[in-house]
Parts: C-alpha cells; sequence; structure tokens
C-alpha cells in the first residue's frame, strides 16, 4: 500500500512517522527545500495544557491528549521539551471569573493539576510579574519545544523507518483514477492508495482542488520579539485570553532566549506569504509584554519576526476524509499542542477496514545532533578525542561547534537557515555577524559547492553575488 | 581534561590582548593568551583600510600592518589558538575552555579580558518588514569582501555612519558595487570627521542625515528598503522613498562583548566591563580593556589600555596590593559614555569620555571645576582627559560633565 503525505509541518511529518510505524510505503511531499519551514517554524511553540478550548471541539478532543504524547515523543525522537508550566494572569475581577471558568473547562477537558494562584503565589512562581495582578490560573503540564525541531525528528525518523521525503517538490492536485489516486507535482506525477493532505495554509485550496469544500482559510499573522534578557520569565505567562484569541504573551525557549508575542492579525486569504513585520505589531507587543512584565528590556531585542497561522471562520480544526484521501485543515493554535494526537487519529482512520500490519523492526529512535554546550566536561573530553571537530566553536554565541555544523548537514541542511534550525548557529545575539562566514566555509567543504550557491533559505535567496574584481 | 596553570592569561587576542600580553610580560610573568580564532590579531586583520598606529607607531598602517608590528614587538609567548572558554570560575580562578585538542582546565593568578565588541545586527532594531537575504553588519560585508573575495551584492545602502559603514561604503564602491547612500537616525554623523571626508565626499557618496530605513522588501533576496526623514525619534509621514537595492550593510554600533563574565562581573548600561584607572574591575584580580570596556575610536588607545591592564594583571599576580578605589566617577551633564568609572586616585591617568551631542566649544568640569576646553565636541568622536589626583580633588563622587561655551 503506498501512502502520501502532503506537507512537512509539526503535522504532516508526524503523520508521516505514524504511517511509518506500519508494513506501507510512505512518500512525504514538501513544496520548500527543507521541513516545517511554514507555519511550524514561526510561532509560540508552546504545548497548551489545553483549559482554553470549548468542550466539544475538535481543539478540546486533541489538545489535551496531544500534550501528553510529547512526553513519550521527545523521549524517542530526543527534541528538547520543557514542562515549564503556564500562568494566565488576571488584573480584574472579571479577568478572576474568567480564570475560574477556565478552570472548569479545564476539568472538563481532562487537564490535570491545574489551580488558581493567588496574587502572592503567583509572584513567588513568576517575581518578575506585575504588582497589579490579582490572580493567576497555573498549569504545569503546559511547556515549550522548538516546533521546527520536532518535525525535523519526525521527519528523519519516518525517513530512517522507510518514509521518502521529496523537498522542493510542490504538490498541485490530488486526483482519483480508479481506487488509486494520482498526485500532481512539480516533480511528476506519483500515484498513491491514501493520500494526506496537512499543506498547512493551503490546505484548504488543495482540498478544493481535489473537489472538497472546506472552511476557507486565511492567515493570521503573528509577529514577535526575540529577547536576549536573562532570567525575565520561568514560566509561559498569558494575559486573560478575551474574544481576540489568547493575547500577546511572554515565554522562555528552548533556547533560553525570550518570546513575546504574538499579535493576531486577520490578513486576506491571497496573503497567505505575507511575513513582513509592521510598526504597529511591534508597538503593540511592547505595550502589551509591559503590562504583564514590567522589567522588560527590549533594547535587548535579538530579532523580530512574524508567522502566519491558518485560520478559519469556525475557529476550529477541520479534519475531512473524501475516499481515501484525508484533508487536515485549519490546525490553527493549539493545532502544534495536537498534532501527535491527531496524527494517531488521522492514522487510525485510514487503515480502517485494512489489514494493515505494524513494522517489526520499526526504530522509534532519532539521535539528534549533540550539543557541546550542554555536556559537562567528561562528555566533551570524550567526545572531542573522537573528533576534534566538537572542540572548535564556531558560534560564539550560542556555543555551536565545527563538529555540530558538519552533523547539521548530515542531518539534511544544505542551506543558512537549514543550520540554524538544526543548531541555533546564527540563532543568537549576533545574528551570524561572526560565524556566518565560518559556516559558509564549512559548507564549501562538506558539500563541495561555492559560496555563490550557497542559500540562506529559498532558491533566489543567494547570500553572497559574485568575485571581488 | 588538560590542566594548565599561568600568572597571567588574557582572554582575546586582539589589539588589547596583544597589549596586555606585553604589559604582563614586561614583570616577567608566565603569560598565556586565549584567542578562538587561530591567529592573534582580533578584527585588525580585516581592516585592510589605513588610519591605525598614529600613537603607537607614529605613523599611519592599515590593520594588518599594525597587528604585524605590534606582534614583532612582543617576541614569543605562550597562546592557545582555536580555543573558547566556555566558563570562567571567578572563585577558584579557573577557565573551563575547549579546542581541538580537547578540554582544558586553566588556573590564573590573573585575568585580563581583551574580549572586544560585537556588531548591532539590522534585525535588533525592530526595522520593519520581511527577512530576506542580503541584510549585513559592516564588518560581515567586510570580511566577505577583504577576506574571501567575495561581493556581497551589486546596489547598496549603507544603514548608519558609523565608522565600519563610512569604510565598508568606500570599499564597496572600490569594488564596483553602486553604493547609493548612508542613511543616519541622527541629526548628526555616527564615524570620525576624516572617515566621512575619506569615505564619502571623495566618492560622491551621499550621507542623508535624519534618515532611516523603515521598512525592509523581498522575500528572498533583499528587493529594497523604505527610508524616511527623522523627527524626535519619528519618521515623517509623507517624506518616505523607495530605494532598489540587493544589499543592506548595518553600522549601527558596537556593543561591548562580555557574555562570558555578565554574571561575575560588574557591567554598566551599554554593557561594557566597568574598570577602575587601573583597569581592575569589580574582582580584585579580573582586568579589562580595550572595547570590551567601552567603544574606543582608535586602536593604539586600545592597545595602550591592554598594555596597562597586563601590566596590573601581573602585578596581582605576583601578590602585589595595588591601591584600592577612592572615587567613582559618574556621567554628568552632557557626558554619555566613561572608560573609567572609578579611581583609585593613586596616579596620573587617561579616561576617555563621549559627550552625548554635537557641541561647539565645550568646556569640560570635573565636579564644578573646568578642567578642559575643547574647540568642538562630537558624540562620535571621544575626547581624551588626564587627570591627575594632585591637581584635582578625587574622594567620593566625581562628576564629569560638558558644557557648550561657544559656537
Amino acid at each position: 500500500m503506498k501512502i502520501a503525505v502532503i506537507g512537512s509541518g509539526i503535522v504532516g511529518s508526524l503523520i508521516a512517522r505514524e504511517f511509518s510505524k506500519y508494513d506501507v510505503e510512505v512518500e512525504l511531499f514538501e513544496k520548500l527545500p527543507d521541513v516545517g519551514w511554514g507555519v511550524t517554524k514561526a510561532n509560540s511553540g508552546i504545548l497548551h495544557a489545553g483549559y482554553d478550548d470549548e468542550p466539544g471541539t475538535m481543539r478540546a478532543k486533541y489538545c489535551a491528549h496531544g500534550n501528553e504524547m510529547y512526553d513519550k515523543l521527545a523521549e524517542e525522537l530526543h527534541f528538547e521539551l520543557k514542562r515549564i508550566g503556564s500562568l494566565v494572569v488576571a488584573f480584574t475581577d472579571d479577568d478572576v471569573k474568567i480564570l475560574e471558568d477556565l478552570l472548569e473547562r479545564g476539568k472538563k477537558n481532562g487537564v490535570k493539576n491545574l489551580k488558581i494562584l493567588s496574587r502572592i503565589e503567583a509572584l513567588e512562581v513568576e517575581p518578575n510579574l506585575s504588582r497589579e495582578i490579582k490572580a493567576a490560573l497555573y498549569a504545569p503540564s503546559a511547556g515549550i519545544i522548538a516546533p521546527w525541531e520536532v518535525a525535523q525528528a519526525a521527519v528523519e525518523n519516518a525517513v530512517k523507518n522507510g518514509a521518502k521525503l521529496h523537498l522542493s517538490t510542490e504538490v498541485f492536485n490530488i486526483l482519483e483514477s480508479g481506487r488509486q489516486y494520482v498526485v500532481k507535482t512539480s516533480k511528476g506525477e506519483f500515484v498513491f492508495d491514501i493520500v494526506v493532505n496537512a499543506a498547512g495554509l493551503w490546505a484548504d485550496e488543495l482540498a478544493e482542488k481535489a473537489g472538497v469544500k472546506v472552511t476557507p482559510l486565511h492567515p493570521r499573522r503573528g509577529e514577535y520579539i526575540l529577547l536576549d534578557q536573562p532570567f525575565l520569565v520561568k514560566t509561559v505567562v498569558f494575559p486573560t485570553p478575551s474574544k481576540a484569541g489568547k493575547g500577546i504573551l511572554v515565554l522562555p525557549t528552548v533556547h533560553d532566549t525570550f518570546l513575546l508575542g504574538p499579535t493576531s492579525e486577520d490578513l486576506p486569504p491571497s496573503e497567505k506569504e505575507n511575513t513582513s513585520t509592521t510598526p504597529e505589531g511591534i508597538s503593540k507587543i511592547i505595550k502589551s509584554v509591559k503590562k504583564l512584565v514590567p522589567s522588560v528590556n527590549i533594547s535587548k531585542t535579538i530579532r523580530t519576526f512574524a508567522g502566519l497561522r491558518p485560520e478559519n471562520d469556525i475557529k476550529d480544526f477541520v479534519l475531512k476524509r473524501e475516499g481515501n484521501v484525508m484533508h487536515v485543515v485549519a490546525t490553527r493554535s493549539p493545532g502544534l499542542t495536537s498534532a501527535p494526537a491527531i496524527a494517531e487519529d488521522v492514522v487510525k482512520t485510514m487503515f480502517e477496514g485494512y489489514n494493515v500490519r505494524k513494522k517489526d523492526d520499526f526504530d522509534p529512535y532519532r539521535e539528534p545532533i549533540k550539543k557541546v554546550a550542554e555536556m559537562s566536561d567528561e562528555e566533551r573530553e570524550k567526545l572531542i578525542e573522537m573528533n576534534p571537530a566538537y572542540g572548535r566553536v564556531v558560534c560564539r554565541c550560542n556555543k555551536v561547534t565545527e563538529g555540530e555544523i558538519v552533523e547539521a548537514i548530515k542531518h539534511g541542511a544544505r542551506t543558512l537557515d537549514g543550520i540554524k534550525f538544526r543548531t541555533t548557529a546564527m540563532f543568537g545575539r549576533c545574528q551570524g555577524s561572526f560565524c556566518t562566514v565560518k559556516i559558509m566555509n564549512i559548507m564549501k567543504r562538506e558539500l563541495g559547492t561555492g559560496f555563490d550557491e550557497i542559500r540562506k533559505n529559498l532558491p533566489n535567496s543567494k547570500v553572497v553575488d559574485g568575485d571581488v574584481r | 581534561m588538560k590542566k594548565v596553570k599561568y600568572d597571567v592569561v588574557v582572554l582575546g587576542g586582539g589589539a588589547a590582548g596583544m597589549g596586555a600580553i606585553k604589559g604582563a610580560l614586561s614583570e616577567n610573568v608566565k603569560t598565556l593568551l586565549i584567542e578562538r580564532e587561530a591567529s592573534t590579531g582580533g578584527v585588525l586583520n580585516q581592516c585592510i583600510h589605513n588610519g591605525f598606529g598614529i600613537h603607537v607607531f607614529n605613523q599611519e598602517l592599515s590593520g594588518p600592518e599594525y597587528h604585524e608590528m605590534y606582534l614583532e614587538k612582543l617576541g614569543t609567548f605562550d597562546a592557545m589558538y582555536e580555543t573558547t572558554v566556555l566558563k570562567v570560575d571567578e572563585k577558584h580562578n579557573l577557565l573551563h575552555a575547549i579546542s581541538k585538542d580537547g578540554v582544558y582546565e586553566i588556573e590564573y593568578g590573573a585575568l585580563v579580558l581583551a574580549t572586544g565588541a560585537r556588531e548591532r545586527p539590522f534585525e535588533a532594531l525592530r526595522i520593519s518588514g520581511t527577512r530576506p537575504a542580503g541584510i549585513f553588519t559592516a564588518g560581515l560585508a567586510q570580511h566577505f569582501v577583504n577576506l574571501e573575495n567575495k561581493l556581497p551584492g551589486h546596489k547598496a545602502v549603507i544603514l548608519g555612519s558609523g565608522d565600519i559603514g563610512l569604510i565598508m561604503a568606500r570599499r564597496l564602491t572600490l569594488e564596483g558595487v553602486k553604493v547609493e547612500g548612508v542613511y543616519e537616525i541622527m541629526p548628526y554623523q555616527g564615524g570620525l570627521t576624516r572617515n566621512i571626508v575619506q569615505c564619502l565626499d571623495d566618492f560622491n557618496i551621499p550621507l542623508h542625515l535624519s534618515t532611516s530605513v523603515i521598512k525592509v522588501h523581498g522575500k528572498e533576496r533583499l528587493e529594497g528598503v523604505t527610508v524616511a526623514k527623522f523627527e524626535n525619534g519619528r519618521p515623517v509621514e509623507g517624506s518616505e522613498r523607495f530605494i532598489e537595492c540587493d544589499t543592506l550593510v548595518a553600522s549601527v554600533g558596537l556593543i561591548p562583548e562580555n557574555d562570558l563574565v555578565k554574571e561575575i562581573v560588574e557591567i554598566d548600561l551599554s554593557e561594557g566591563a566597568v574598570v577602575d584607572d587601573l583597569m581592575r574591575t569589580n574582582i580584585p584580580n579580573i582586568f579589562a580593556a580595550g572595547n570590551n570596556v567601552c567603544i574606543h575610536d582608535l586602536v593604539d588607545f586600545v592597545t595602550m589600555e591592554g598594555e596597562m591592564a597586563g601590566k596590573n594583571a601581573a602585578l596581582v599576580s605576583k601578590g602585589e596590593k595595588l591601591p584600592e578605589r577612592k572615587a567613582i566617577i559618574k556621567e554628568g551633564n552632557n557626558v554619555r559614555i566613561l572608560s573609567t568609572k572609578y579611581t583609585t586616585a593613586s596616579q596620573a591617568f587617561k579616561l576617555y569620555l563621549r559627550v552625548s551631542k554635537p557641541m561647539g566649544t565645550t568646556a569640560l568640569y570635573l565636579n564644578d571645576e573646568r578642567i578642559k576646553v575643547v574647540p568642538v565636541a562630537k558624540p562620535s568622536e571621544m575626547i581624551e582627559l588626564t587627570l591627575d589626583p594632585s591637581k584635582y580633588k578625587m574622594r567620593g563622587k566625581v562628576i564629569l560633565s560638558a558644557l557648550e561655551v561657544g559656537k
């Protein structure tokens, strides 16, 4: 049996990995040159506890369960997961009532260990919070991850278990052909028995082309500030949610920086690539965050960026099956948290009525790229003795070694962003001003290319252009 | 793990670090340089323009020449190259470092921090728009052109009129890159006047003051920027202009690099290590010199600071007791940056300051006493003061301020 998964974001990558547990042929199609570079690359990276979602929604169905599944996933795929907990902070008596509602809702959704903290208790957990707060809802099961790391790890693991990855391959259509499906792509046509459309912001358009009506998507832009200020907060800090959404938050990242944002701005469907930041968005973040955490120091900005989330009018995930094609649409927040549960469910649904066997030799583990910065001196000593490249620090901000850069290339990095999003080199406060040339020289050596062939990310993103005369 | 022990360890082999080595060796102590690159010189190696050495060598040299000549003065010394210190354990006087040879635990009698500065990246400015390829710090563009023989692009806009930006405007022009202009958000230049003349005026490159980039365009590679006039820190509506370009070079400030010691050593608001007139930090056997203390205009002064730091570190490592701090030095009116924040009042010492706005004839005051008058004062040009404790009262709190006394 042949299965196609379209889109290598968090949803597609986990679905592909889930399929790869079975005795089937899996092929994963990605339009971009690397995995997880769409919605997955630029969002808050939060594993939500699951108290936000109204019972009866698809979000409520998958969020809390997805959250629980991440522990095992992190153990198998070796990505960073920190269960740092979250606080929803109330400033008014009305806010406190909303916290009480969220607590009740959380209980209904099966969220464990939720509790409302008094002002004093909340300030003990987060001393940098505004003194003006009244109470906070504490959810210890909330966590943080780097979403792209999960997608990379899941795809690597799927490939290890036999899946085939087609990068830079855009899927144009899915056509029924007898009892099978022809997937038309920029690199030719392929025939499959089962197809899963997890094309993120474009999942609705692909479904439509395949003859299936789904609630249309539009991009919801979220701008962020990445901050290099130590000890800002320990947990994910939310304001009390409003009709507009979860609000602008402050949270640590798994890489020991801090993320402020996102804004929440609905763009027309024609702007699915508009990741431009705006003066209004950035000002709004600063104003909101100062209210939550007055000691925030914006001059410690590392960078600003914007991501797009797939939003629809019903504000809920849509899983629509037509024959043997499943369209997974509008995996907006908490799509990241829900993804493992969605993946499990999609695979189960698609295999109903088939006699598909699990592989005996499925290997659930994925070897991560080593992190010299996080090792003990003894571990470093052993590693450097084996391979001296782990003793040469290339990225000084995040202490990434040459050995790690070479490993990232072996793990599939072909661009500067490919290396950045696998190692955190160029992710730090100097934004690559010191290490870019060193990294390009390593790429040149390892890949046998010239500087002119190296790209930042997409095909036209040349880093340098020609020689000095 | 390899364990080594030195009297003085110098972190960083740029201009300040080389000076520190010389200063330490002059006291005949066992001295080690730790450098993350494969050689000494630091950023001097990519500064192929001239303007170095006027004070140290009485001649104008290029960066690499200055490096070579100073290295000759140094003679032989112990050094570990391509070695990165991951942790300073100041309680036990230990450094944890790694290199291709393995893991090192290095014990020091005294430590000199000569870790220089990093460039503020464009991304840190929170400017709107996309984040395509084609955006460089001036130092990165300089590295590509001067050391890798690669062009960053073909039509460039320079953001910020700091010295490296001005130097790169000229360098790129000489290499056939069309430099559309230099844009400076402040109403005055960021770099030295001589660089404005030699790098912009001589090549007809326009300098647009009170103007900055407000938006970046282009998805994959840079396609252009929108610039606008600025008044009171805000873009003026209607003054926006689109400039087509494939390259944006940002020269928007240097930041003293003290990340390694930020939890140990006192750091000021501009991120410099706080030192006294002996180049000593708040930790008696840790010294600092050069751009990690404050951003200097001239490499010569960086070297001289390094020499003093190295010498004093050597004295401390020998068990000599250096004088204690007697006074704190504070920025007063119109003064933004001070290289020295405490004094022992034990010797005459040099102090560098920057004013916070351009002024004409300017008098400098130590508390209420006028100590120097300069014909012109610009934030971009450091003012050098020699403070002699036998002449001025230096106890408790010393405030240095500047007052415009004539146009």
